[in-house]
């Protein structure tokens, strides 16, 4: 009821100020969903959410695999972190549009080197993420594992896992905001469709209606990923503790 | 350091540390452990009984390979096969009570499974999570984890320690059953003299830091067949010959 009345809130301030910034600079929420109609019509919105949706999901997801790998690692072994440390430090300074540009240079315009620069922007988040959740594992509990010679599969799934989950969601949740804002940028630079793109062509023309609609389109699409997929997920690796006293 | 541990024959423990130092925050090193040397038959039970901190759990760590940097051999019955219940249960808090003891024993069979929850008195809790059981019910847990392995050697570290009176012993009752009918070579460590006459075959008494084994002491009667007075001339007979030593 109260996220309701917040949206309606939102809309109608919206309307108002579109009222007094004129069509030209603000379009009306009404205007914008009729773009968005037009253009989910032509086929043409489902095609760049499309594109742009599986750039998202596979930056992301080499991001998250590889900074769960070096994170645990760090995490583990003192030599790897202060191996690691200088090296992530760099990393995580380093403004997005530089290292997509550096991509853009050294891979050329393609669709390799735009993903890798995205995975490469979100990558020192997971490894900070992840290493202050190795760090933090249960001694207690690797003795008993290995006590009872739990096979390291098995001991990383059951053992290892639960105890990184908070971290991966906390990582994941920041994560997929912030891999789909970067993915923006890298279509607009140097790739020839996605959301990013028809952002860039749409500024060129001054059309605002048309970068609110698409904007607006994906937002609801990782809105609907959110609940849809990420929060069943996090209900499912924490039931455990729903139960507790 | 000569760390070794090896396979013995016919579930036979032999413990031999001659040698164990601690080294504290502060970089001072002291010793722990001053030859400790014991032996355990098949299916023999055998309790360590010292003041608290001699080092007793620093005994079983050795034993369980967990802690390798001593001086000694430890030639164990372990073919794979080690069960150990910890101070503390150490269960995974996300796994219910059924999944914590198959992640161990994947391959039990569920009959064995079932028998052993009976006993333990198990059954209501298996798909409980850990959060949700009292310590006892958690020390019950982990002591089905450990046997449900099938052990050859069953380390117990104070099984019974923070239990109220009437819930040690029942679990003492449980735990004399359970090893009463499994050929299982077990070392039991404990600050109770009471808990160790009614389960242990042999006593080992232990010295205040740095740990050394004063006095083996072999019972007679079988443990099924020990009566209270029995039991209670015993540990008097014990706690006379140790206040001298703690």
């Amino acid at each position: 009821m109260v996220r309701l009345i917040s949206l309606t809130l939102f809309l109608a301030i919206w309307w108002l100020a579109s009222l007094f910034a004129g069509p030209q600079m603000l379009p009306g929420p009404v205007k914008v969903l009729t773009a968005i109609a037009v253009q989910a019509q032509s086929g043409d919105l489902f095609f760049q959410l499309g594109v742009t949706l599986a750039r998202v999901l596979a930056a992301f997801t080499i991001a998250m695999i590889a900074g769960t790998a070096i994170g645990l690692l760090m995490g583990r072994v003192k030599i790897a972190d202060r191996i690691g440390d200088p090296w992530l430090i760099v990393l995580l300074n380093l403004p997005a549009l530089v290292i997509i540009v550096l991509a853009f240079i050294w891979g050329g315009l393609t669709e390799i080197a735009g993903v890798l620069a995205v995975a490469i922007n979100k990558l020192p988040n997971t490894v900070v993420a992840v290493r202050e959740g190795a760090r933090a594992l249960d001694t207690s509990l690797d003795e008993m594992a290995r006590v009872f010679a739990v096979p390291r599969g098995k001991f990383f799934w059951h053992v290892v896992l639960p105890q990184l989950a908070p971290y991966l969601v906390a990582a994941g949740r920041s994560g997929l905001s912030l891999v789909w804002k970067i993915v923006l940028i890298v279509e607009l630079l140097g790739r020839p469709n996605g959301i990013g793109f028809q952002i860039g062509v749409a500024f060129q023309l001054f059309d605002v209606t048309l970068i609110l609609a698409y904007a607006l389109a994906f937002v609801t699409v990782i809105l609907i990923i959110e609940t849809a997929v990420v929060q069943p997920i996090e209900r499912h690796a924490f039931r455990w503790r729903k139960r507790a006293p | 350091m000569n760390d070794t541990h090896s396979v013995g024959e016919n579930g036979h423990l032999k413990v031999r540390i001659t040698h164990k130092a601690f080294t504290a925050a502060s970089g001072e090193r002291f010793d722990v452990l001053r030859d400790i040397c014991f032996d355990l038959g098949r299916s023999e039970v055998g309790a360590l009984v010292g003041p608290s901190g001699c080092g007793k759990t620093t005994i079983l760590r050795i034993i369980a390979g967990l802690d390798i940097d001593f001086s000694g051999t430890i030639t164990s019955p372990l073919s794979g096969r080690l069960g150990m219940v910890f101070q503390e249960p150490r269960l995974l808090p996300w796994r219910t009570v059924n999944d914590n003891v198959r992640l161990v024993a994947p391959s039990i069979a569920p009959e064995m499974l079932a028998s052993l929850f009976q006993v333990l008195d198990l059954e209501a809790h298996c798909l409980h999570y850990p959060s949700e059981l009292s310590v006892g019910l958690a020390r019950r847990v982990a002591l089905a984890r450990a046997l449900a392995i099938d052990p050859a050697l069953l380390l117990l570290d104070e099984p019974l320690v923070s239990l109220d009176d009437a819930l040690a012993e029942r679990l003492l009752a449980q735990l004399a059953t359970l090893i009463e009918t499994r050929p299982i070579t077990t070392l039991l460590v404990t600050h109770d003299l009471q808990e160790a006459v009614r389960l242990a075959d042999r006593i080992f008494l232990l010295s205040a830091r740095p740990a050394q084994i004063v006095a083996e002491i072999p019972l007679a009667t079988p443990r099924s067949t020990r009566s209270e007075q029995e039991i209670t001339k015993i540990v008097d007979e014990i706690s006379n010959r140790i206040s001298s030593h703690w």
